[in-house]
C-alpha cells in the first residue's frame, strides 16, 4: 500500500518537473527558514482575513444585486414591508433574512473586513516600531503601505453597497468632501455620481471597484509583498547568533506549513466566531437611504473614524478667523479641506515616506535584519506613539457624541478639549516616550553592569552589608549590548581651503540637523571595559 | 585604553562577543515518549472536533426550521451553523499548531543571507546588454558621440502619452451624467410650492403648527415624481419650527420670510450635507448628529458651534389662501456644502453674497 503511494508521488513529481522544473523551486522553497516571533502573525492575520473576504465574497455576490433601482420591499421581513428601497437593500434584506446562513456570511464578510484593516494598521505599527522597513525593506514598506491604502478603499466601497441609511450618509459626507476641492471639486463629484449625489450609477460603479479593482489590486500587491519578503528572507529579533547576515528559525516545511496553515484556520475561526455571536451592521434596523432621516451616535466603519473626528474637530470659526474664504467670489472650504483633504495627504504622505527621513538622518547604508528593540530607536520610537496619538484623538473626537452620553459631559466641552489636545498631546507623547525608551536603556545598562538583584544580603567580617546581585547570562546580557550606537553626523566644512563653497553643502546641513534630532540624546550600550570597571567598584 | 584596563593587565575588546545560539531546550514530548504519545492524541481529539462542529453545521441547516424568517430564528439559525463552522476551523488550526509545537522540530537552524546587490560581475554584463540593445535599435548615440534618432524617441514617446486620452476623454466624459453642476444651485421649491409633511407628504396648514413643534418638511409633489426623486429630496429638505414671535430675531432683508413664528431652513447641513435632523425646543438650536455643527434657529440659523460656517439658507414662507403653508421662491442661495463657485455662476443673487461674507 505505501509504496504503491510513493509509486504514485514519484510518478507525479517526475511528470510535473519534467514540465516545470518545480523540483528546483521546492528544494529552495521547502526549507527555508522563518524566525519566531508572535508579532510575525500580524501580516499573517491581515493575509488570512483577506482570504477569507475573497471566500465569503464571492459567495455574497450570488445574491447581491447592485443595483439602485427602486422597488417596494415585499420580503419576509415584516417591518419593512412596503417601503420603498433600492434592489441593493432588498437584496441585503435578502440574503439576511430568506437565506439560510446568508446573515452568517454577510457577518463574516464584515468582521472579516475590520480585522483586516485593523490587522493592516497594528501589522504596521510592528514594522515601524522594529525598523524593519530600514534597507533593503524600503520598497516592501512602500507597497505595504499601498496595501494599507487599498484596504480603505475595499473596506469603505464595500460598507456602501448595502445602500442603507448609515452607508448612505457617508456617502453623502464623501460628496461634500469632493465639493471643496477647489476649482474641480463640483466636476469630480458629478464625476463619481454620475451626476447629482446621489444618482443611481453609484452602487453598480462601487461594486465594480469593490469586487474586482480593488481586490485585484490587493492581490497583486500582496504577491509582490510576499516575493519581496522570501527575497530578502525574514528579519528577525536580536539574540545569540543572530546577525545582519543570517537567518535563525524553522524551516518552511513541516514546522511553517503547520503553524501558519493551521493559524489560517485559527483567524478564520475566530471570524466565524465574532459572526456567529455578534450583530454587526443591522442594516434592517437602520433602513434603506433617504436623505432626509439620520439618527443620533451615527459612526462609520472603525477605519473611517480618524477622519470624521478630524471633520468633528475643525471649527467653522477659530477665535474670529472664518475656515471659510470668499476670494475673489469663490469659495474655499478650509473647513473640510483641511481635515478632509490636507490632514491624510500629509499623514499618508509621512508613513509612506518615513523610512527615507530616518535613512537620511542614521547616513547608513547597509543591509539591517535584525530588528531593533524599540526602547533602542527612542525618537523613531517616539514619532511613532506621537502620530498614534494624534491619530487617537481624531479618533476619540469621532466619539464625541457617545463620550458625552457614557459620561454625562459636554459635547462642546469635548470638542473644545480635543481641538487643543490635536496639537498638545502627540507632542507630549513624543516627549515622554523617547524619555521612557532612553529610561529603559539605562535600566538595560543597569542590568549589564550590576545583574539582577538577588533580595540577599550578605555580611562582610568586617561588619559592611551587601545585597548579592547576579550577573545576566551571556543571552541576556547580548540582547541589551548588542544594538547600533548612532552618533549625530558631522558636517564636513562649508568652504573648502580656497573659500569656495562645497557643492550640497545644504542638504548636508539638513540631514545633519535631522541627524541631531534623532541620535543627539542617545544611551551606549556597556562596553567589555566598563562591565569590567564596574565588577571592581564592589 | 582605560585605566581599569591597565590594571587588569589585558585589553578588553571594543564590543561584546556574540554568544551565538543559546542552549536548546528539549521539550517534554522529546525526552519522554509517553508524553508524545500524549499530544498525538490531542492533536487528533482537536481534528475531531473539527469535524464534530462540520456535523454541527450541516445539523443546523438542514435540522433547523428555515422557512421561518423571524428576527429570532434567523438569528438561530445564524449561531449554530457559526458555532459549527467556528468549531470545524479552530479544531483544524488548533490541532496542527498543537502537533507543530509539541512534535515537530523546533530546534534552530541557521540560514546565510546574501547580499542584495547583484555581483560586479553580473552589473556589468546588465548594462553592456542594454548598451546592445540600444545599438540593436539605433537610437542610441553613435560611437563619436553623436545622438541619433531624437525623431523617432521624440515622436514614440510624445504618441504614446497621448494615446490614452483617445480612450479616457470620451469614457471619463461620459460618466458625468449631464455635467450641470448648476443643477446644484435649484431645488424643487418655487413660488408657490406648498410645504409637506416628511415622509408622507401631507400638506401643512398653519394652524397645525404650535409654538415649539418641529417639522420635518418636503415640497408637495416629491413623493410623487417618476425619476430623480432623491436628488430632489436631498436639496430641498427642509426643517420648519414655530417659535414665540418673540424669540425670533428676523434677520435684516428677511423680515416677512416667516409667519407669526414659523420659521423654514434648508435640513441639508452647510458643512458636508448630513441633515441637521435634531431639534432642541429650549434652545431653539438645531443641531448635526454627524460633526454636531449646532444652528441658532432664532437667530436666521448662524452658526453657534461646531465646523459649519455659513447658516443653514432660509425658505421664504407665506400661508395661502386656504391656510396652507407655501415657499415664496427657491431658496436664495445653493443648499448644502460649499464648492468653489458656489457663489459665482449667472443667477446668484447680490443677497447670496451678502450672507456668504
Amino acid at each position: 500500500m505505501g509504496t504503491k503511494i510513493d509509486h504514485a508521488a514519484a510518478g507525479t513529481a517526475n511528470y510535473l518537473d519534467e514540465r516545470t522544473s518545480i523540483g528546483g523551486f521546492v528544494k529552495f522553497f521547502a526549507r527555508k527558514i522563518f524566525p519566531d516571533h508572535w508579532s510575525f502573525m500580524l501580516g499573517e492575520v491581515a493575509l488570512y482575513s483577506f482570504v477569507v473576504l475573497l471566500i465569503s465574497g464571492v459567495f455574497l455576490t450570488a445574491y447581491f444585486v447592485p443595483s439602485m433601482t427602486p422597488v417596494t420591499y415585499d420580503g419576509s421581513f415584516a417591518s419593512m414591508r412596503g417601503v420603498e428601497m433600492s434592489e441593493a437593500f432588498r437584496s441585503t434584506l435578502q440574503t439576511s433574512f430568506d437565506i439560510p446562513g446568508g446573515l452568517l456570511l454577510r457577518q463574516i464578510h464584515h468582521w472579516a473586513a475590520l480585522l483586516f484593516t485593523a490587522s493592516i494598521l497594528v501589522h504596521m505599527a510592528r514594522i515601524f516600531f522594529t525598523g524593519a522597513f530600514r534597507k533593503p525593506r524600503e520598497i516592501n514598506w512602500l507597497v505595504g503601505f499601498t496595501l494599507m491604502i487599498m484596504s480603505l478603499a475595499a473596506g469603505f466601497t464595500g460598507y456602501s453597497l448595502p445602500d442603507d441609511v448609515l452607508s448612505g450618509n457617508g456617502l453623502r459626507i464623501i460628496d461634500g468632501i469632493l465639493k471643496s476641492i477647489p476649482i474641480i471639486g463640483a466636476y469630480i463629484s458629478f464625476w463619481l455620481f454620475g451626476g447629482e449625489f446621489p444618482g443611481e450609477i453609484l452602487i453598480p460603479r462601487m461594486f465594480t471597484a469593490h469586487i474586482l479593482i480593488v481586490p485585484g489590486l490587493i492581490l497583486g500587491l500582496i504577491a509582490l509583498h510576499l516575493f519581496l519578503v522570501f527575497l530578502h528572507k525574514h528579519t528577525q529579533y536580536p539574540g545569540g547568533g543572530r546577525t545582519h547576515k543570517n537567518v535563525v528559525g524553522l524551516p518552511l516545511f513541516p514546522v511553517y506549513t503547520a503553524k501558519a496553515g493551521g493559524f489560517f484556520f485559527v483567524v478564520f475561526g475566530v471570524i466565524a466566531f465574532m459572526a456567529a455571536f455578534f450583530t454587526i451592521n443591522p442594516v434592517w434596523n437602520y433602513g434603506p437611504y433617504d436623505p432626509s432621516p439620520v439618527s443620533a451616535g451615527t459612526q462609520p466603519d472603525w477605519y473611517i473614524l480618524f477622519i470624521d473626528g478630524a471633520l468633528r474637530l475643525m471649527p467653522g470659526e477659530l477665535f474670529g478667523i472664518p475656515s471659510e474664504w470668499f476670494v475673489g467670489g469663490y469659495t474655499i472650504s478650509w473647513n473640510l479641506l483641511v481635515p478632509g483633504v490636507i490632514m491624510p495627504a500629509l499623514l499618508f504622505g509621512f508613513m509612506a515616506l518615513y523610512p527615507w527621513f530616518e535613512a537620511w538622518a542614521t547616513g547608513d547604508r547597509g543591509e539591517k535584519h535584525v530588528l531593533d528593540r524599540p526602547r533602542n530607536a527612542p525618537v523613531r520610537t517616539g514619532i511613532g506613539v506621537g502620530v498614534i496619538t494624534f491619530y487617537l484623538v481624531m479618533v476619540l473626537e469621532s466619539m464625541n457624541d457617545i463620550m458625552a452620553m457614557l459620561f454625562q459631559l459636554s459635547l462642546n466641552d469635548i470638542t473644545l478639549s480635543l481641538r487643543v489636545a490635536i496639537f498638545v498631546a502627540p507632542v507630549v507623547a513624543f516627549m515622554v516616550t523617547k524619555r521612557l525608551c532612553l529610561g529603559l536603556q539605562r535600566k538595560d545598562r543597569e542590568l549589564v553592569l550590576h545583574g539582577n538583584e538577588t533580595g540577599r544580603i550578605v555580611r562582610h567580617e568586617n561588619g559592611e552589608y551587601i545585597e548579592v546581585h547576579k550577573p545576566l547570562d551571556e543571552q541576556a546580557r547580548w540582547i541589551r549590548v548588542s544594538y547600533d550606537d548612532i552618533a549625530p553626523s558631522v558636517v564636513a566644512p562649508q568652504f573648502n581651503d580656497r573659500g569656495v563653497q562645497r557643492k550640497g553643502h545644504k542638504w548636508d546641513k539638513f540631514k545633519h540637523l535631522l541627524s541631531r534630532f534623532y541620535y543627539e540624546d542617545r544611551v551606549s550600550p556597556v562596553t567589555p571595559a566598563e562591565l569590567e570597571d564596574a565588577k571592581h567598584h564592589h | 585604553m582605560s585605566q581599569s584596563d591597565q590594571r587588569q593587565g589585558k585589553a578588553e575588546p571594543e564590543s561584546f562577543e556574540d554568544p551565538g545560539l543559546p542552549y536548546h531546550r528539549p521539550r517534554l514530548a522529546d525526552k519522554d515518549p509517553k508524553a508524545a504519545k500524549r499530544a498525538e492524541r490531542q492533536v487528533a481529539a482537536m481534528f475531531g472536533i473539527s469535524i464534530l462542529g462540520t456535523i454541527i453545521a450541516l445539523w443546523a441547516y438542514f435540522g433547523l426550521d428555515q422557512s421561518a424568517t423571524d428576527t429570532a430564528s434567523i438569528m438561530q439559525m445564524n449561531t449554530a451553523i457559526g458555532i459549527g463552522v467556528m468549531l470545524g476551523l479552530f479544531g483544524i488550526g488548533f490541532g496542527a499548531i498543537h502537533w507543530a509545537k509539541t512534535l515537530m522540530r523546533d530546534h534552530d537552524m541557521v540560514e546565510e543571507r546574501h547580499e542584495l546587490r547583484s555581483s560586479d560581475e553580473a552589473r556589468a554584463g546588465a548594462i553592456q546588454n542594454l548598451k546592445d540593445g540600444v545599438e540593436d535599435s539605433g537610437i542610441g548615440a553613435t560611437p563619436e558621440g553623436v545622438g541619433r534618432r531624437g525623431l523617432l524617441k521624440g515622436s514614440l514617446i510624445t504618441a504614446v502619452l497621448l494615446a490614452p486620452l483617445a480612450l479616457l476623454v470620451p469614457q471619463i466624459g461620459n460618466m458625468g451624467g449631464n455635467w450641470d453642476v448648476n443643477a446644484l444651485r435649484h431645488t424643487m421649491w418655487k413660488k408657490g410650492t406648498r410645504l409637506a409633511r416628511d415622509p408622507e407628504g401631507t400638506l401643512i396648514k398653519a394652524s397645525d403648527v404650535t409654538i415649539g413643534s418641529a417639522f420635518h418638511v418636503i415640497p408637495e409633489g416629491l413623493n410623487e415624481l417618476e425619476h430623480g426623486k432623491l436628488e430632489e429630496k436631498a436639496k430641498a429638505i427642509v426643517l420648519m419650527v414655530r417659535l414665540d414671535p418673540r424669540d425670533l430675531n428676523l434677520q435684516p432683508g428677511r423680515e416677512d420670510w416667516s409667519f407669526d413664528g414659523i420659521i423654514a431652513f434648508s435640513k441639508v447641513c452647510t458643512h458636508v450635507g448630513c441633515p441637521v435632523a435634531l431639534y432642541e425646543q429650549q434652545t431653539h438650536h438645531l443641531l448635526c448628529p454627524c460633526h454636531q455643527s449646532t444652528f441658532d434657529v432664532a437667530n436666521g440659523a448662524k452658526v453657534i458651534f461646531g465646523p459649519a460656517r455659513r447658516p443653514l439658507p432660509q425658505l421664504p414662507i407665506a400661508v395661502d389662501d386656504e391656510g396652507y403653508i407655501i415657499a415664496q421662491s427657491d431658496f436664495d442661495e445653493p443648499v448644502g456644502p460649499s464648492y468653489w463657485d458656489r457663489l459665482k455662476t449667472p443667477g446668484s443673487s447680490p443677497s447670496a453674497e451678502a450672507v456668504g461674507n
